[in-house]
């Protein structure tokens, strides 16, 4: 099969996003999931995948030439992040306020500035059976995950087979990277006031980007129809319920798929990964 | 005034029922909500709005077409492939300026952009709530959480006993601006495989900050190997488990019909919630030794 990207993304976190990501690569069987929670990446505990390779994510940070420094200051007016600042004999650098927009670099009049690789994270690969594995995982105290987001996009870009994608929780920065060129995003909610509340600034947030989306609501219960009369409103095809069981987080919490542990919810996954493809067609 | 962060880890363990149950358990206090990409405490609270202010979260680059000589530099100079066919792509834009330096005829300039607001809100009974709201798809939410907890100090007074932060999910830099300077982290967590990996991560990523931390492991019963796991992990490193709250319903149940679960005070949640606090103040007042 061609390769089409899934995006599944919640707004709040600790609806699902998850356990709908792992669920469906397995359903769809040959496919790529990617986890792109990079602050907290969980997929692997659900797939348990082979690694087979992992690679550090390196970004550039300055580092000051004492030989040719001249003090002058320019590096320091230049960057615009506070991540460099003159002292009375050098100049000092916060490497975890930088950047690497490069700005230091380019304007240093004395060629003083080198460029210095830092890792801020790790990117692993591998295989959990029929699904192939990406995952992304950002080294505390770092400021920012996108450029290991940037690195997997690159990785799963002539991929010719389903690409699920695991996107971080919610709106930002982070979520743009790894939801973007995506033929389809999946909108995990749960029928709550706040499920709604984060379910609704996801949705604005897809509709900028003017990527097609549909909803999944996770630990539906009886007469729960917030999210649906919010969807019907919206136009948002509402593609499955999840019900809410206790079971359901026994299995959650003990790493299981939910494919595996009930009937029902194979079912509703089988269901899922043919209506997304309808959906993406059309 | 005593500051007590919340944090998770991962989304979705329990955070703001524990922050708006204790927010109807302590009395001198003003409410920060810091997850500022999906802030949820208000929408229980229901506070009125007293004060709306702009933020403006970043800087985006622009470019004058009447200017620009399209010669390209700008597009090969940019880190963060913002600039494609001489247009800024907002999102992508980092606002370092560089463009702007390089450009040759002065075509691009760097223009604040508004990404958000802090909002000051009051309940009906008189509670303090201070909140944000980041405009989806922007970025800077670190920032953001600084100015909310600055906001809830310029409106706190002498009787405002604590300040309670709820905070981010995550490990990232809203997280460690949600935690910096709070006089305890609590760490809200589930029995769950991906609920004990986080939150070994937000320990660890807090480590440096030297705030003593505590952990609750909520809906415990849900899978009491892990808990026993979760606790046996905080025994060995000196974390003290100050609560332990069930797999209640009556949770589920308030969050469905907007309700602080003090509603329903007979609960066994509420009564763990309750005890819980109990602990807290008595280390927030007493003071533990930081790790």
């Amino acid at each position: 099969m061609r390769r089409v990207k899934i995006s599944v993304l919640s707004g709040k976190g600790g609806t699902g996003k998850t356990t709908v990501s792992v669920n469906l690569a397995k359903t769809f069987n040959n496919s790529l999931y990617v986890d792109c929670d990079v602050e907290e990446p969980n997929g692997y505990l659900f797939l348990n995948p082979q690694i087979e390779d992992e690679k550090t994510v390196e970004v550039i940070i300055p580092e000051i030439n004492s030989d040719k420094c001249t003090l002058c200051g320019e590096c320091v007016k230049a960057c615009r992040f506070g991540a460099l600042t003159k002292l009375i004999k050098k100049i000092l650098v916060f490497d975890h306020l930088c950047h690497s927009c490069g700005a230091c670099f380019e304007m240093c009049p004395y060629d003083a500035i080198v460029e210095k690789y830092k890792p801020i994270g790790t990117i692993r690969k591998g295989k959990a059976q029929s699904v192939d594995f990406i995952d992304g995982k950002l080294n505390y105290g770092e400021a920012t995950g996108v450029p290991i987001l940037k690195e997997i996009n690159k990785l799963i870009e002539n991929v010719d087979k389903p690409v699920i994608v695991d996107s971080p929780p919610g709106t930002s920065c982070p979520v743009i990277h790894s939801i973007e060129g995506s033929d389809l995003c999946i909108l995990v909610t749960e029928p709550t006031p706040y499920g709604l509340h984060d379910f609704d600034l996801a949705v604005q947030l897809v509709k900028q980007m003017g990527i097609p989306m549909a909803a999944v609501i996770n630990k539906a219960g009886e007469g729960d129809n917030i999210i649906e009369e919010y969807c019907e409103k919206e136009g948002i095809k509402v593609l499955a319920k999840i019900p809410f069981k206790k079971e359901f987080a026994e299995a959650y919490s003990k790493g299981k798929l939910l494919i595996e542990v009930n009937e029902e919810v194979k079912g509703i996954f089988e269901k899922l990964t043919i209506d997304a493809l309808e959906l993406i067609k059309k | 005034m005593k500051q007590l962060a919340i944090l998770s880890g991962k989304g979705g363990t329990g955070k703001t029922t524990v922050a708006t149950t204790l927010s109807t358990i302590i009395k001198n206090k003003i409410m920060a909500d810091c997850d500022v990409e999906a802030p949820n405490l208000n929408i229980v609270l229901q506070g009125e709005i007293i004060e709306k202010q702009d933020f403006y979260g970043k800087e985006t680059a622009v470019i004058d077409k009447d200017k620009c000589i399209e010669c390209g530099l700008c597009e090969r100079l940019c880190r963060f492939d913002a600039i494609s066919n001489f247009e800024v792509n907002p999102y992508y834009c980092e606002g370092c300026g560089l463009c702007m330096y390089k450009c040759p005829v002065e075509a691009i300039k760097l223009v604040e952009e508004k990404t958000g607001h802090v909002v000051y809100a009051k309940t009906k009974s008189g509670e303090k709530v201070v909140y944000a709201e980041l405009f989806p798809g922007a970025d800077g939410s670190g920032k953001l959480v600084t100015e909310v907890r600055k906001k809830a100090k310029e409106v706190s007074d002498d009787n405002d006993e604590y300040l309670i932060i709820d905070g981010t999910p995550g490990i990232g830099c809203p997280v460690l601006a949600s935690a910096t300077g709070a006089d305890l982290v609590l760490i809200v967590t589930e029995p769950t495989l991906s609920g004990f990996a986080d939150m070994k991560r937000v320990l660890s990523a807090i480590e440096s900050f030297k705030v003593p931390s505590v952990v609750c492991v909520n809906k415990w019963d849900l899978n009491k190997e892990v808990s026993q796991q979760i606790e046996k992990y905080c025994e060995e490193n000196n974390i003290v488990v100050v609560g332990k709250i069930d797999f209640d319903e009556t949770v589920v149940k308030a969050l469905k019909n907007l309700q602080s679960l003090s509603s329903y005070p007979d609960s066994t949640a509420y009564q763990q919630i309750y005890k819980m606090w109990l602990r807290i103040k008595e280390i927030l007042d007493e003071g533990v030794e930081s790790k």
